[in-house]
């Protein structure tokens, strides 16, 4: 079938199942609260995936590399943070944080990516696989492996909103709102860069044809240290978020991981679609939490996210928004 | 990806004499003599003398996983090494295996335990060949993603649906007693060698398989999918094999370890730790080797216990969770170094000492 | 194919009936036309040169024939059975077999074996058979050797036989790509500018192997070349493409002196 035709037949297979879980909404009247809670509860867990998965289509797109590491420096960034708080005010601890993601960033590229230039991205992307062990290691070599609280004054209380329409009001946690506009934010920062700015074009550049940006004088070194430290700098952001959220933990990796499952559905060179990949991964994991949970036990959101790109994937290998590979014989 | 075949670069000096005069002579597993006396001598003191001198330490904790790792590498060797299907949902794979021979052993106790293990090996096969079919559309990178699926749903069936554990209220099992035709086998030496004869036979098979036309359309397929179609050989059937091929090996040797080396165990000796563990030792030991499977599970093996000494060696002391911290660096940065320097792994540089062996002792 | 006791026959070639056309077959990218309605036709045995500017569609052309890619109009009728498209699955069983302009060989493999992969579609034995390589796998591994090893000897390259083919010169590695394509034993040959880049040496060793592969099998032979001499003495007729389009069919001599071949070449605008 026709590329248009199948993007197009995927949106609306995926735009009529989240009108299905919103549906129950018109039917619920007073109940519709806790239905609205649970959407916006995946809704807001999505952005944050989003995030992760922001910091990994950014990589991809300026370097071709697909980092496995990821969500290591998500949980990196968050350890050293919350561990550089416990000695020093927030901001002083912030701003060390950032340079130590910058100095990571540099030595990735000079360690890893600049002898691994010309090879395969199968090469790349397992070296990323040891970049991830190696930061994981060293992060809890440093900073230690217990379960750390971070407080960044993000308000834990849940509010409850619109309680005029809706009988009982929506819980809808502060928290998650801050964390879904400060997201929103970033997001938005990041796709006006890369469309906008020139050092955003050579990263384009950069990632369609590394010879032939080097050829016309775009230091590639030099662009890889930003985009890795860029990248740094959103997993940072996800790290305190998540962190500030569930606690600066191992498990901030796993969740992190999750990130990957959305960049295959929103293609792999697409800012938009890692936003609505994250959306629709975050959504669709509560919801079916809420649906199939009891059938089948909990649980499910350790695989689900996976399963959906799976699926996916057998219908359209390159995502929503990716672009179709041809070979060329 | 490239393989590299070994013996590929015929050492002329040590052929020297050793002129072939039939084909089928050309093709035989050990072309050159020294090799073959090598290997027959390898081979005689693994099984003849090796039960003798070994310590039961030796045994338990360093040789029985060796074995049955290697076995699982070679498994997922055959799949990523030799088909360029990256897969990381080997653990999974490992842990059907488990659990099907877990539950032959239990519910149909007259079987021969030797069945049970092969059988097993069918059901990692079949899910094995499941979770490969998506591999018909997808490549790469976004393979390793969906045999992820594999591994996180596979996680969670055995954790979720009581009857593969048999109801058991702790999650976890115990394997039944080892026995075979009558005799158990419960002394590490019994264990060692029950271990070593399944390894050497599924080494052998997976040798003939490569160097044979199955062998041929995998690398083809790795290689350039687009020509290997072009000259007959079907993608579909070339992938496909390697999913079923490599199940099955990594299913038995899911089995083995189950049985032999662990004897009870929970979903969580074969989660995606295991899956990265078993990737590690292929990149290390060399994609698209059979002696190279073995070299990279002897270096996972050897290494942590390698790392444990070393500190109190070197008169430093360290907790062992701050050994452990290390160890995944070490782990995550030799994956690096190999990928940089010698991206054919330490088969490669073992051909490469061959080669100056040739020379030696001239300097060229 | 015993490559040694045949003789050489005359060199007039005893054409036989149509056994290859395409009709009306284009092809697009996306918005990019490679083919526009081509349509012509191959005799058995004879040797069909396809030529024209680059970036005409030639490559495009044999690829459509071997199925590597699927026109979007048009039919192409092989041995009496016309289809839309051809898979090249079935191209390879039914005797269709072509080198690649770049060279698409297994890089990680030896020239034994991406010359043994070539017998694939020859090679019958089962799974476990292969495992235990005993009984009629090995004698298969030993026959197909033997048919190999000839394919090599006629080629040249016995001195590299084990040598991954990644190391090999341009000029080695196209006689293995050339290789491989006889060891399918194809009644229909497409080779895709097998002379590229070589020097006038390698250039008469491969049209020696051209002519006798034709000679000696009657295997029909298309092939794309650039060098306008080896096109005019090896072919029979030959097909000029441009911008896609067919502009011209017919003997050396008659393309040779057409003037719509002789502005496309020159770039006179038209």
């Amino acid at each position: 079938m026709k590329a248009a035709t199948s993007r197009n037949l995927t949106i609306a297979f995926f735009g009529l199942l989240a009108l299905g879980a919103v549906s129950p909404l018109l039917f619920m009247g007073s109940k519709l609260a806790p239905w609205l809670e649970v959407i916006l509860g995946g809704l807001m867990s999505g952005v944050l995936y989003s995030l992760v998965a922001l910091g990994l289509v950014l990589i991809f797109k300026a370097s071709g590399v697909f980092n496995f590491a990821q969500g290591a420096m998500v949980l990196f960034a968050a350890l050293s943070l919350v561990r550089l708080m416990e000695k020093m005010p927030f901001l002083l601890a912030l701003a060390v944080t950032i340079a130590i993601m910058v100095a990571l960033a540099w030595l990735i590229e000079r360690l890893v990516l600049r002898p691994l230039v010309n090879q395969e991205g199968i090469v790349l992307f397992m070296a990323t696989l040891g970049v991830a062990y190696f930061i994981d290691g060293l992060g809890q070599t440093i900073w230690g492996s217990d379960i750390y609280t971070l407080h960044v004054g993000m308000p834990k209380e849940p509010k409850i909103l619109f309680e005029g329409t809706f009988e009982g009001g929506i819980l809808v946690s502060m928290e998650d709102v801050i964390a879904a506009i400060l997201a929103a934010v970033m997001v938005g920062a990041l796709a006006l860069f890369f469309q906008k700015t020139s050092t955003g074009r050579a990263l384009r550049a950069v990632a369609d044809d590394h010879q032939a940006a080097q050829s016309i004088g775009i230091p590639l070194n030099r662009i890889w240290v930003i985009v890795w430290s860029v990248a740094g700098m959103v997993a940072l952001v996800a790290g305190i978020i998540w962190g500030s959220k569930l606690g600066v933990q191992f498990s901030l990796q796993l969740v992190a991981l999750k990130a990957l499952p959305v960049v295959i559905l929103g293609g792999f060179t697409s800012i938009p679609g890692a936003i609505i990949g994250g959306l629709i991964i975050g959504l669709g994991e509560k919801v079916s939490e809420v649906y199939l949970g009891p059938t089948l036990g909990g649980g499910i959101e350790n695989w689900f996210a996976y399963v959906l790109a799976l699926i996916f994937l057998l219908f359209r290998p390159e995502g929503l928004f990716g672009e179709r590979h041809i070979d060329r014989v | 990806m490239s393989g590299t075949l070994i013996g590929c670069d015929a050492v002329i000096y040590r052929e020297a004499g050793q002129f072939k005069t039939t084909y089928a002579s050309d093709q035989q597993l050990f072309p050159i003599l020294q090799d073959r006396i090598f290997v027959i001598g390898f081979l005689v003191f693994a099984f003849g003398v090796m039960p003798f001198i070994g310590t039961e330490y030796l045994f338990r904790a360093i040789l029985v996983p060796f074995l049955i790792l290697s076995l699982a590498a070679i498994g997922l060797n055959i799949l990523v090494g030799y088909c360029g299907q990256v897969s990381l949902g080997t653990g999974a794979f490992m842990a059907v295996g488990a659990y099907a021979a877990y539950n032959l052993a239990i519910r149909v106790p007259d079987l021969n335990l030797l069945v049970v293990f092969l059988l097993s090996g069918v059901f990692s096969t079949l899910v094995g060949v499941l979770f490969g079919i998506p591999s018909l559309r997808i490549k790469g990178f976004y393979l390793a993603v969906a045999t992820l699926a594999a591994q996180f749903f596979i996680d969670w069936l055995f954790a979720r649906v009581k009857w593969f554990t048999n109801d058991s209220s702790s999650g976890s099992v115990s394997a039944p007693p080892l026995e075979i035709f009558g005799r158990v086998f419960d002394s590490p030496e019994e264990k060692y060698l029950l271990v070593l004869a399944f390894v050497c036979v599924f080494a052998l098979v997976a040798r003939n398989l490569t160097r044979g036309a199955i062998g041929r359309s995998w690398m083809a397929t790795r290689d350039m999918d687009v020509a290997a179609e072009v000259i007959g050989i079907r993608p579909m059937a070339a992938k496909l094999s390697a999913f079923a091929v490599s199940s099955f090996i990594v299913g038995v040797a899911g089995a083995l370890w189950a049985f032999v080396y662990l004897g009870s165990w929970e979903p969580l000796a074969f989660d995606v730790n295991r899956s990265f563990q078993l990737l590690f030792m292929i990149i290390i030991g060399g994609l698209g080797s059979i002696l190279g499977s073995f070299l990279g599970a002897a270096f996972i093996v050897i290494l942590p216990l390698v790392l444990n000494q070393l500190p109190r060696a070197l008169g430093i002391s360290l907790s062992t969770e701050m050994i452990s911290h290390i160890e995944i660096m070490v782990f995550g940065a030799l994956i690096v170094i190999f990928l940089i320097a010698e991206p054919r792994g330490l088969a490669r540089l073992w051909a490469v000492a061959k080669e100056k062996l040739r020379l030696w002792p001239f300097p060229h | 194919m015993n490559l040694h006791d045949a003789e050489p026959q005359t060199v007039s070639r005893k054409l036989g009936e149509v056994v290859l056309r395409l009709d009306g077959v284009s092809l697009a990218f996306g918005g990019v036309k490679a083919l526009a309605d081509v349509s012509f036709d191959v005799r058995e045995h004879e040797v069909r040169a396809i030529i024209g500017p680059n970036g005409a569609g030639k490559s495009s052309l044999l690829n459509v024939i071997n199925g590597v890619y699927q026109p979007q109009a048009g039919t192409i009728t092989y041995r009496g059975e016309t289809r839309t498209a051809m898979e090249p699955h079935h191209a390879a069983r039914s005797g269709i077999a072509r080198t690649f302009q770049s060279l698409a060989l297994f890089k990680g493999m030896s020239v034994l074996d991406n010359i043994l992969a070539g017998r694939t579609l020859m090679m019958k034995s089962n799974v476990f058979l292969q495992a235990l390589r005993i009984g009629p796998a090995l004698k298969e591994e030993v026959a197909h050797r033997r048919q190999v090893e000839d394919i090599i000897d006629f080629l040249e390259i016995q001195h590299v036989r084990k040598t991954p083919v990644g190391r090999l010169p341009y000029g080695l590695q196209k006689r293995v790509d050339l290789g491989r394509a006889l060891a399918m034993e194809p009644k229909v040959l497409l080779l895709d500018e097998p002379m590229a880049g070589m020097n006038v040496e390698e250039k008469q060793d491969m049209c020696r192997f051209i002519l006798d592969v034709n000679d000696e099998f009657g295997t029909t032979i298309v092939l794309i070349e650039h060098d306008m001499g080896v096109v005019m003495d090896l072919s029979d007729r030959v097909v000029v493409l441009d911008y896609g389009r067919k502009i011209a069919d017919g003997t050396p001599d008659e393309v040779r002196s057409s003037q719509a071949v002789i502005d496309a070449y020159l770039g006179v605008k038209h």
